[in-house]
């Protein structure tokens, strides 16, 4: 079942575009500003496997680079498959990105905030599903994406993405505050 | 109370030589820290989750009053919603490491007090959540066919101690569920919602009968706040406006702003969000459709003043609502509700209070009785007598009994991080050390309480027992788990049938 609405969550429901506008931050990050103790890395086994089996058969071998930038500000890099999601390639690499609900768009656990406009606007306009789930991402940003939906393609080679973290405040290549 | 440290001083327990301490040096020759969290819902597998994957040294048992795991994940998570309960699979992977355990079956309180939990481990994380509900105190409430959100919730999602609720779905067809958060947009939608849709969910066997021979036609949604104010999100209104063959009544008028909602709706992604979907449905379900048999009635600026009964007897026939006005309240910067004077009845023969959990409290542990959660700093209990304000060292509390109710899954994360930080800053600050003749025994401590009470736990593999029965007989319905509803089949289940 979970291949199942693993590609209903990534394909069919980008058919209707994005509903909301992102103006601001509505969420109140304030509340924890400890120091967050680093994720665990969720199995990643059993977790995408019949999603991954779908790439396997496939043609294009092309790959694209992605940095994540993880809470501590140290970088990972790596060569992800064109057509894999940002969730399942971080598993398979060991990135910290939690995946509650296992890329069906029904828990925010991947937040991941792109890092560079230029990249940002590369990526289709989240569906209305997907912004309903950013509403309630924790630290939600301007360029805030659900790593579950943000599928690679070469337009989207170099994308650095960081996960959120409580105590981090940085700037957003090239993103310029929206007047209210 | 215990073990208690003095706030202003906490900071000199860094001079204490520290034995036990979780520094990198320390950590081979170390004991293990013996973590017990009680209550197995998203805040504490979260938070056993994190404790492990910080130290190998650290030992978690968790304990939970039900047979079975994962809190509101099983009990409150709408059965219509299989995708949120997939972080099961992540919990269930945290219960297999070598070094958690699972005692089902153990209530806090009952079996085990915290002063003798307090007695075994090095550090206590409280995380059992908020089972209690607020009410209006108003006259009335005590009618038969008034239930609380969370009883009502209970019994669709098949809670042991629900299964003789048995709500009466048959004697009217309007219901009205006051409040208008995500619990009171899920009863709505359960009430709603096509039986054929959910006889393919989880829901328990008898809730689903119920629903089949149900005789609501019209749920009222009632608010006494206006539609900037609703406290559902945009996610589960959404679901609700687009079920099948229901027609949604919003009054446009309710839908005009003022300048100080527009200022809410400025500030907050998810206000503007719920206001264009209510718009929207408001502009699209003008005319109603023939196909419609069931009616969802959004009703804003009313609050409940009593309950009245029906004629001649002790069920509720109608609620009696007073309009209301915003006013601004000076102290919190909020638009509060304020009666009007003016009362109008809603007639029904079933109302479901969906105006919030609340935490219950437990026998030497302070409590916020106001607020209904703990009083903490970060995670760590505090605890004030007359003027002062001590720690009380080693507990700790994570989730809704820690920040009221209200939060998705995930915020119990955030939140778990934050409380797991004090834990092992504490650690590192030497506070778990015990004196070496009364070393705690964790696990093996509560072993011997359970055993000199006669109190029988459910292991974590009696819940996949009751896990695997329960899919089995799921299967034969073409559900995804048939649940167990009573508390002697679940321990029948869990001891292998
Ligand atoms: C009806 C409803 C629907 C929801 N739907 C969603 C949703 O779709 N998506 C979403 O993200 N969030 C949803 N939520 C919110 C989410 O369920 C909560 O944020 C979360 O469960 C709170 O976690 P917790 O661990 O603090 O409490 P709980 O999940 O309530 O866990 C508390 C645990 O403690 C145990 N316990 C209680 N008392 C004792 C005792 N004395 N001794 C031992 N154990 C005890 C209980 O049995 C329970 O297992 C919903 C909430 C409700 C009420
Ligand atoms: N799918 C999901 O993601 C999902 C599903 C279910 C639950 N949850 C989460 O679980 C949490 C709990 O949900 P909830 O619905 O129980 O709580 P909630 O979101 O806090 O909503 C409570 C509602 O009750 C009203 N209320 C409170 N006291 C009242 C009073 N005295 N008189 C009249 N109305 C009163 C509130 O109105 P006021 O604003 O005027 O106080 C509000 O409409 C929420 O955070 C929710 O998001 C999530
Ligand atoms: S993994 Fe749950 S929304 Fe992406």
């Amino acid at each position: 079942m979970f291949s199942r609405i693993f590609q209903l969550g990534t394909r069919l429901l980008r058919e209707t575009r994005a509903g909301g506008n992102l103006t601001s931050n509505s969420i109140n990050s304030s509340y924890y500003q400890g120091q967050l103790s680093r994720h665990s890395a969720p199995a990643k086994s059993i977790l995408f496997s019949t999603a991954t089996s779908s790439h396997e058969g496939s043609e294009d071998k092309e790959k694209i680079s992605v940095t994540f930038v993880n809470k501590d500000g140290s970088e990972q890099t790596i060569s992800v498959p064109v057509g894999m999601s940002m969730l399942e390639a971080a598993h398979e690499n060991d990135i910290e990105l939690e995946g509650a609900c296992e890329g069906s768009l029904a828990c925010s656990t991947c937040h991941v905030i792109v890092m560079d406009v230029k990249h940002y606007n590369k990526l289709e306009d989240p569906t209305d599903e997907e912004n309903d789930m950013l509403d309630l991402a924790f630290g939600l940003t301007e360029t805030s994406r659900l790593g579950c939906q943000v599928i690679a393609k070469p337009e989207l080679d170099g994308v650095r993405l960081a996960l959120p973290a409580a105590t981090r405040n940085f700037a957003v290549d090239g993103f310029v505050p929206k007047p209210h | 109370m215990g073990r208690g440290l003095l706030l202003p001083h906490a900071k000199r327990l860094m001079l204490f030589p520290r034995p036990r301490g979780f520094s990198a040096s320390a950590a081979s020759t170390r004991e293990p820290l013996h973590v017990c969290v009680v209550g197995s819902g998203p805040a504490g597998f979260y938070t056993a989750e994190k404790m492990l994957k910080a130290h190998e040294g650290v030992q978690v048992d968790i304990i939970d009053r039900l047979p079975t795991p994962f809190g509101l994940v099983r009990s409150g998570v709408a059965p219509d919603h299989p995708e949120t309960k997939i972080v099961v699979n992540q919990f269930s992977r945290v219960a297999a490491n070598a070094r958690c355990s699972f005692f089902g079956n153990v209530t806090l309180g009952s079996d085990v007090s915290l002063a003798e939990l307090r007695g075994t481990y090095d550090v206590v994380v409280l995380a059992y959540g908020a089972e209690s509900d607020r009410s209006f105190g108003i006259p009335g409430e005590n009618l038969r066919g008034i239930h609380s959100a969370r009883e009502f919730v209970w019994w669709y999602n098949g809670h042991p101690d629900m299964h003789n609720l048995v709500p009466d779905l048959q004697n009217t067809d309007s219901a009205v569920v006051l409040g208008q958060g995500n619990v009171a947009l899920d009863v709505a939608r359960i009430l709603l919602r096509c039986t054929t849709k959910l006889a393919s969910t989880d829901i328990a066997g008898h809730a689903l009968d119920a629903l089949k021979s149900s005789t609501i036609r019209k749920v009222y949604l009632v608010g006494r706040r206006g539609p900037v104010q609703a406290a559902c999100t945009a996610k589960e209104l959404r679901e609700i406006l687009g079920l099948q063959n229901v027609h949604v009544c919003i009054k446009e008028g309710d839908l005009a702003t003022s300048p100080a909602d527009k200022e809410e709706m400025r500030n907050s992604r998810i206000k503007r969000r719920v206001h264009e979907l209510l718009s929207k449905a408001a502009t699209m379900h003008k005319e109603k459709n023939s196909n419609d048999q069931k009616e969802l009635h959004f009703v804003f600026f009313r609050k409940p003043t009593r309950f009245l009964p029906s004629e001649g007897g002790s069920t509720v026939g109608a609620v009696e609502l007073e309009k209301t006005l915003l006013k601004d309240d000076a102290v919190t910067g909020n638009q509060v509700a304020v009666g009007t004077g003016e009362f109008e009845d809603l007639k029904c023969g079933l109302v479901l209070k969906s105006i919030g959990y609340k935490s219950l409290p437990t026998e030497g542990l302070p409590f916020d009785n106001y607020k209904g959660v703990v009083p903490n700093l970060r995670g760590r209990v505090l605890s004030s007598e007359s003027e002062t304000t001590t720690v009380e060292a080693g507990l700790y509390v994570v989730g809704w009994l820690k920040r009221g109710p209200t939060g998705i899954v995930a915020t119990n994360l955030h939140c778990a991080e934050e409380t797991v930080a004090s834990i092992l800053e504490d650690d590192r600050n030497g506070v778990f050390m015990a004196p070496s003749d009364s070393r705690r025994q964790g696990r093996k401590g509560l072993l011997e309480i359970l055993e000199q009470k006669n109190a029988r736990y459910v292991p974590f593999d009696g819940w996949e027992k009751i896990n695997s029965e329960e899919k089995i007989a799921g299967q034969l319905k073409n559900k995804p788990r048939e649940k167990i509803t009573t508390w002697d089949e679940l321990l029948k289940a869990a001891n292998g049938g």
